[in-house]
């Protein structure tokens, strides 16, 4: 549904709706005393309101309350959090009512998929985790808030840079070509994922500040009711709301300071030197020593700097006439360690949940509009700083001031390092997003049929992002074209729609109650992309450049119904049953739909069992089974046979014209959604009032189809690789949850709160047609020449285990030899059936700790997590580690890497890179954050309530792994370098008033 | 109480709207692409077509230089599935012709001759003729009689059409030669195999060479006369001089020689109006396209229109290091060299007698110590090769200022080798020919390369084992050596060695099972109706 249309449809009828003339009876006051059920003590701050009105009240500090109603209103609600809810029909002029103290952390309300439940009543595996227990410090980005938090999340950010992203899994990876990654679902809305040209990251547009909860959904029963895009689980966020009341303020603000928390170890100048002349004595060859200069630059130490970021934001919420709402406004300005990257973010948000017709129409508007702006820095630099000659100065007299690799006639050698400080310096490569996500929820309690909600849903994803590139005419990269400037641009707009009914009715005859929502969806995605020329700083174009089409507008389409059924007996047991049925444009009409069922059960042992056992708080145990589907993918028209059009450089002469080619693409008309399907064991206890509690999980996911890009027959289809339908995988593990409170006393807390996950992939089946002598499909390339690649997809084995061959090490000295290897197939010669599979870059392990003590008004945090039996192949030694490296062949000398020490490997066999020597085990803890809060309590005459934080970030990692960081978003496992991820020094202060 | 019904109804309308707006098609197309439909409607969508065909031979994908791969597979769009460039590697590279430095996977494992079934350049180098052939096959049901008629398309489109039916199966029996030559058997289709359907079939050798010998005997009618079509599209005489090449290597194909077949077809050739150019180094020059006289099928690449790094900006790059601007471009790659082997074919190497001899640039001189190979790895090592040139001869300025990308057309067929092949089936018994004819061919090729008559040979220099040396010297780097050493028995025996033959510096023998390549292991998984060569 087009936003225009979502307004004449919605908001005009709203509107009319609003216009309606209530009718109003005569007023009368009713006053009363509200009390605890268990020892009869005054119960304050609980409130009080009319039902089916608008107004009301809270009771005083003796439990007292007087309110003035409508004399059309006949009950009063009492609530509060923390105890149970009461309407109580008003009989006279003076009510005297008691209120019973629940379990809060079971009525803990849980955000699922499509509503919300009570953590008590949930039957799948979902975490939720609140604000308080968010990572704090210097964070732009909301993912970041939940690092270590949720068993079996794994959050890997992709790095040190500003406003850069992460790559988020739950519970393993289930696919090969396809997405691993969760859906992310904003207030109801599924949002883009994919990113936009000029957003390092999508989700930094986002303010983590308005951000109230997020649900993390893992099991199949959860996240079923998602279909065909839920298959890695997903994310709910949900952001802050206006609640009922006096309008409060927030206002808090961040300053921090990052810095470069490890350097890679490289050879100085005078190291260099030493090498390359010893070389030079060795081979008598002078080649190299001559190339030599009297430097020792730290090229690390050129391009890294203090990183200062400010976030500040303020926000209102309350009621004004009745309607609640929350408005937010932010600002965040964050520098990289990298010079010259920053990313700067205005951000609002606004909630309005007005309430009309005697409740019966509910409205809800959430509104996020974020504008960020990116500064990028050529990450290259990164790379280049631990691989340009130390020996040679900063500056010189050619390109822009910066020394660079000549050739004899002058000119820059093509392929040789780039100036690392000049790639910086030389370019301005600045972007804009614009992004608005924004929807609008009615919902209608029938006057006739109350039991019955009508919920219409309209929802946007509206991104645009836009920015230029400029290298500048001075610079050696592209010195041929005096320079290059490239706009780009692109937009992406998601809308979805939906229409739902909500049938909840308690049968208390029969101790039952039901729960059935029926729910038509319908979603586009469309991209709108630009295509530009580029132009040299000098105004001509690029020649070449000029793209084939202007525009392209790539769009797929989900059409959805979803029915489930949840239904409650005497309070113990739980049984939900949902059926999705999702029709998808990346489909043929005949293989397009796609059913994803799911059931689940839980039983309240609790109560049951242990009803009046007051050491055990809470004890549930869970099932679920559930089917669920992928089609996130690049290729939008997979079965479609097509031709596309060739570029302007990509043309053929006939006589004396160039004609551009049709080219037909490889297709399979037969592809479909590739499922999962994940069965799932829980356990939630809690016992001693909640001061023990936690959550055991046992899962198993199998998926089928799997969505692969699988070598085919050559001459069988337009390529010899397709994208098909073909592989089996399965995930496996447990996950285990514990929080505790060991100390509680009246000045002094401490919490602590531990997970642990465990998970196992291996793929089951790759081929349509067996083959013995199959070993896998290559992946993950590497350097050291063209293409090597060091991963294989392989039946038996976790995705993207590596494929080596096996180092000999001299028995003497224990160094590994110069390009020997063992025979392991005894044929008497070293050749790629001399290659073996071990080891796997995705952790078996991963952990989560956080603990808070609070004395009075300090409280002082620690978070952290750590992975373990994760591993990496060290590519920055393995490319950097070689003396081929130092005398790169095209004739200029490059940093090595201190393994070459170790090593004295030349490089010159292709195969020294596929060594198993470079795989190293990665596991790791990584100390996340250190945060010391004081709560300053009543500041301005008592008008306002001041908190104090400071906290340090990424304060140190323990690891074997030799390189700079072992955390890798790479899946493949192969890391060269890395934007370093800076050590955060922050302080902030919060303002309520 | 009225008007709150009337919203109650206006609101269920609203739900019911909702509902039915959504209703739309999910039948989705992309802005840009074309169905076949539409692809095949008009002329001009055939003639698209047709240059996707003949452009697999130069460049890689459908964005120039790389960025849409036709063959993705994991392998390198610029070096694996480059036809021109995976020729050189398969042809030369095995041969005394050509060392390199770099280490790109398996890349040594050529000139070592030690090569598997793993290998991923013979990946590439197995995929790109089939792909050809997937995509000719397409076009050959698009374009039959009736598929034109139901489009409306008559008249000189539809004659145009039916000529480049022809053409492109030449291209289909070229590209079968291919496998022919490298693979010996090959995964066999033809338009009645549909895509995605069934698994395709193999032929064995001799099969595939009557295959080809058919097609090219087939297609003799419908194909345009010699140089009566526009340039880049091929004639007659391109489909008689694959014939003549076809014949001449008839023996190690199938066990049968052809030599009179070949002598029949090289006079044909010869007989429709080729002729030597002046200049031998300007036939690999920029502006090659003018001597179009010599060539009976050349593939087009242009620096600007027809980019890719394998097709001959390879040629250009790859040999050049310091010295590029001797090769027209504006940085060299430090790769390709040759070997003493290349060298001692000539006496004299500075090029001031034989002037095929182009081993001297700005920056090295065939000394014998720098034709030494101590370092195979070190470009700085070996016999350097200007024979290919990003530089026009009449001086102008090339397509691509960047000095880059090469325009230099890649020949496939010359005059020079018709007169070779005939030659050599005079002297290997093929009757139809004469020996004086034939010493009077070689004459014609070495007056050219000598600029007068002082390289002239008589009647007892010509020998075998001469035009062997002669093909070394005339056509060198041009993708034939291997087949030569082959066709002579001398590419893995022990009778001739040259340096770092079999991965040795003094040179060794292997296994003759190097002969021929061995079928990808990958593609025998994806196709268990493909069988492996003997000995892999």
């Amino acid at each position: 549904m087009k936003p225009k249309r979502l307004f004449v449809r919605i908001i005009i009828p709203l509107l009319l709706i609003l216009a309606c003339p209530a009718l109003f009876a005569q007023n009368k006051t009713i006053s009363g005393k509200v009390t605890d059920s268990k020892d009869g003590s005054p119960l304050s701050g609980i409130s009080v309101v009319p039902k089916g009105s608008t107004g009301g009240t809270v009771t005083g500090s003796d439990g007292s309350f007087s309110l003035t109603v409508s004399g059309r209103v006949t009950t009063l609600i009492f609530s509060s959090i923390g105890f149970a809810t009461k309407e109580i029909d008003i009989n006279g002029n003076t009510m005297a009512v008691t209120l019973t103290a629940i379990n809060a952390s079971l009525n803990e309300v849980v955000v699922v998929a499509y509503g919300s439940r009570k953590k008590g009543d949930l039957t799948g595996a979902v975490t939720s985790v609140s604000a308080k227990d968010f990572q704090k410090g210097a964070i732009a980005s909301t993912e970041q808030l939940l690092q270590g938090k949720v068993a079996g999340l794994q959050v890997t950010t992709g790095g040190g840079s500003a406003g850069g992203g992460s790559n988020l899994h739950i519970r393993g990876t289930a696919s090969l070509n396809a997405s691993n990654a969760p859906l992310i679902v904003i207030d109801g809305v599924p949002v883009e994922s994919n990113g936009i040209a000029g957003s390092a990251n999508l989700l930094n547009t986002i303010n983590p500040d308005d951000v109230e909860s997020v649900s993390v959904l893992k099991d199949a029963s959860s996240t079923a009711l998602y279909g065909s895009r839920a298959s890695n689980g997903v994310i709910i966020i949900t952001t802050k709301k206006g609640a009922k009341g006096k309008v409060k303020f927030n206002f808090n603000s961040k300053f921090s300071v990052g810095t470069i928390a490890k350097k890679v170890n490289v050879f100085s100048g005078d190291e260099i030197h030493s090498i390359v002349i010893a070389d030079a004595i060795a081979t008598g060859n002078n080649t190299y020593k001559n190339l030599l200069g009297g430097s020792n630059t730290d090229w690390q130490d050129q391009i890294y700097q203090s990183a200062i970021g400010y976030d500040n934001n303020i926000s209102a919420s309350g009621s004004i006439k009745n309607i609640p709402f929350r408005v937010s406004l932010g600002y965040l300005n964050q520098d990289g360690i990298l010079k010259t990257n920053n990313f700067d973010r205005y951000s609002g948000a606004l909630n309005l949940s007005p309430k009309f017709l005697d409740d019966h129409l509910s409205v809800n508007v959430n509104l996020k509009v974020s504008r960020t702006s990116n500064r990028f820095a050529d990450e290259g630099a990164v790379g280049a700083a631990v691989t340009f000659d130390p020996s040679q100065p900063v500056f010189g007299n050619k390109y822009g001031g910066y020394y660079e690799w000549l050739q004899s006639d002058g000119k820059a050698i093509d392929l040789a390092t780039r100036n690392p400080l000049a790639l910086l310096m030389l370019r301005h490569n600045n972007s804009m997003v614009d992004r608005i996500i924004g929807n609008v929820q009615v919902d209608y309690k029938l006057h006739f049929f109350p039991d019955l909600h009508l919920q219409l849903n309209g929802g946007i994803d509206n991104g645009s992002g836009s920015g230029d590139d400029n290298i500048d005419s001075t610079s050696a990269t592209n010195y041929k074209t005096a320079g290059r400037f490239v706009h780009y641009e692109q937009k992406k707009k998601n809308t979805i729609s939906s229409v739902a009914l909500f049938y909840t009715k308690e049968i208390p005859s029969i101790k039952s109650k039901l729960d059935v929502l029926a729910l038509h969806e319908y979603q586009d995605f469309i991209t709108d992309v630009s295509n530009f020329p580029a132009y040299g700083q000098n105004g001509v174009l690029v020649p070449g450049s000029t793209p084939t089409f202007a525009t392209d507008k790539p769009e797929y389409r989900l059409e959805s119904y979803l029915g489930r059924l949840n239904y409650t007996f005497d309070n113990k047991y739980i049984l939900q049953a949902s059926l999705r049925r999702d029709a998808s444009s990346k489909f043929s009409p005949d293989t397009r739909v796609g059913y994803f069922p799911a059931a689940s059960a839980a039983w309240k042992l609790k109560e049951t069992f242990f009803k009046y056992a007051t050491v055990i708080t809470d004890l549930k145990l869970r099932g679920s089974w559930g089917v669920t589907g992928q089609q996130d993918f690049g290729n939008l028209y997979p079965y479609l046979p097509r031709y596309s059009q060739s570029n302007l450089t990509a043309q053929y002469q006939f006589g004396n014209s160039f004609y551009s080619f049709l080219r037909p693409s490889a297709y399979d008309a037969h592809i479909k959604w590739e499922t999962t399907t994940t069965s799932d064991i829980g356990l939630d206890f809690a016992f001693l009032n909640n001061r023990i509690s936690g959550t055991v999980d046992l899962y198993y996911k199998k998926t089928k189809d799997l969505l692969s890009v699988i070598p085919v027959a050559p001459g069988s289809n337009f390529d010899i690789t397709l994208l098909t339908n073909v592989g089996n995988m399965e995930n496996k593990g447990i996950e285990f949850t514990l929080n505790t409170i060991p100390v509680k006393t009246k000045d002094i807390t401490w919490d602590f709160g531990f997970n642990i996950a465990y998970n196992k992939s291996k793929i089951t089946n790759l081929l349509k047609q067996p083959d013995p002598n199959f070993k896998g499909i290559d992946v993950n390339g590497v350097g050291g020449g063209l293409v090597n690649t060091i991963g294989k997809y392989a039946v038996g084995y976790a995705p993207n285990v590596f494929y080596v061959y096996k180092q000999v090490y001299d028995p003497k000295t224990g160094a590994p030899i110069d390009g020997l290897f063992e025979d392991l197939n005894r044929d008497g010669k070293i050749d790629d059936n001399d290659r073996y599979l071990y080891k796997k870059p995705a952790p078996e392990v991963i952990i989560g700790v956080n603990t808070q003590v609070t004395y009075r008004v300090w409280t002082l945090g620690v978070a952290a997590h750590a992975s373990l039996g994760n591993y990496l192949y060290n590519q920055y030694n393995s490319n950097n580690g070689v003396l081929r490296a130092i005398k790169n062949p095209l004739n200029f000398i490059q940093n090595g890497s201190r393994s070459y020490l170790d090593t004295k490997f030349s490089g010159n066999s292709t195969n020294e890179y596929l060594s198993d020597y470079f795989i190293e085990n990665a596991s790791f803890f990584r100390l996340d954050n250190i945060n010391v809060g004081y709560n300053a309590g009543k500041v301005f005459n008592n008008k306002a309530s001041l908190r104090l934080l400071a906290s340090v970030q990424n304060v140190f990692v323990f690891t074997n792994y030799k390189g700079l960081d072992p955390e890798t978003a790479n899946d493949g496992g192969t890391l060269f370098t890395l934007y370093p991820r800076p050590r955060t020094y922050s302080l902030g202060l919060n303002l309520d008033f | 109480m009225k008007s709150r019904i009337l919203l109650i109804l206006l609101v269920a309308v609203v739900a019911v709207l909702a509902v039915s707006s959504c209703a739309k098609k999910l039948d989705l197309f992309p802005q840009n692409d074309l169905t076949p439909e539409k692809t095949y409607s008009t002329a001009a969508g055939y003639k698209s077509v047709l240059a996707k065909i003949y452009g697999t031979l130069s460049i890689t994908g459908n964005t120039g230089p790389a960025g849409s791969p036709d063959i993705a597979g994991g392998l390198d769009e610029g070096s694996q599935v480059a036809f021109i460039r995976m020729l050189f590697n398969c042809e030369e590279l095995p041969t005394d012709e050509a060392v390199v430095a770099w280490n790109d996977q398996t890349i040594h494992d050529f000139h070592d001759m030690k090569w598997t079934s793993a290998d991923p350049f013979l990946k590439g180098i197995y995929a790109r003729p089939i792909y050809n052939v997937t995509l000719i096959n397409e076009y050959l049901r698009e374009s039959t009689d009736a598929k034109l008629a139901s489009r409306g398309i008559s008249g000189t489109d539809a004659d145009d059409i039916k000529k480049s039916r022809a053409e492109a199966r030449f291209l289909r029996a070229f590209n079968y030669w291919v496998m022919l030559d490298l693979f010996g058997k090959s995964t066999f289709i033809d338009e009645t195999n549909l895509i995605g359907t069934d698994l395709p079939g193999e032929k064995s050798r001799t099969d595939l060479f009557t295959y080809i010998e058919s097609e090219l005997k087939a297609i003799d009618g419908d194909l345009a006369p010699v140089k009566t079509i526009e340039y880049g599209r091929v004639d007659q005489g391109a489909s008689w001089a694959l014939l003549a090449r076809l014949y001449l290597n008839a023996g190690v194909y199938t066990g049968t020689t052809r030599y009179s077949d070949a002598i029949t077809y090289t006079k044909k050739v010869i007989a429709a109006g080729y002729s030597l150019q002046s200049n031998y180094a300007q036939l690999f020059m920029a502006d090659n396209d003018k001597r179009k006289d010599e060539f009976m099928f050349a593939i087009n690449c242009d620096g600007l229109h027809t980019q890719a790094y394998g097709n001959t900006t390879f040629f250009v790059h790859a040999p050049a290091g310091d010295d590029h601007n001797d090769f027209g471009v504006g940085g060299g790659w430090n790769g390709y060299r040759a070997t003493k082997g290349l060298s001692d074919l000539f006496a004299d190497l500075t090029g001031g007698t034989d002037k095929r001899a182009m081993f001297t640039t700005s920056k090295y001189s065939p000394t014998p110590s720098q034709i030494a190979i101590s370092d195979v790895s070190n470009f700085e090592n070996g016999l350097h090769v200007n024979k290919w040139k990003n530089i026009r001869s009449d001086g102008g300025p090339v397509s691509d200022v960047t000095a880059n990308f090469s325009d230099v057309d890649f020949p496939v067929f010359r005059l020079s080798e018709m007169y070779l092949i005939y030659t050599e089936a005079v002297l290997r018994g093929g009757a139809g020919g004469d020996a004086a004819t034939a010493l009077n061919y070689i004459n014609l090729i070495r007056t050219r390369a000598y600029g007068n008559a002082t390289g002239n040979i008589n009647s007892n220099t010509l020998t075998l084992d001469f035009i062997l040396a002669e093909r070394g010297r005339e056509l060198y780097w041009e993708g034939h050596r291997r087949t030569d050493l082959i066709r002579y028995g001398l590419l893995t025996s022990g009778t001739y060695l040259w340096p770092w033959k079999g991965g040795v510096s003094s040179g060794t023998a292997v296994d003759s099972k190097y002969n021929i390549y061995p079928i990808p292991s990958a593609n025998r998984t994806a196709n268990p109706n493909l069988t492996q060569n003997a000995g892999y």
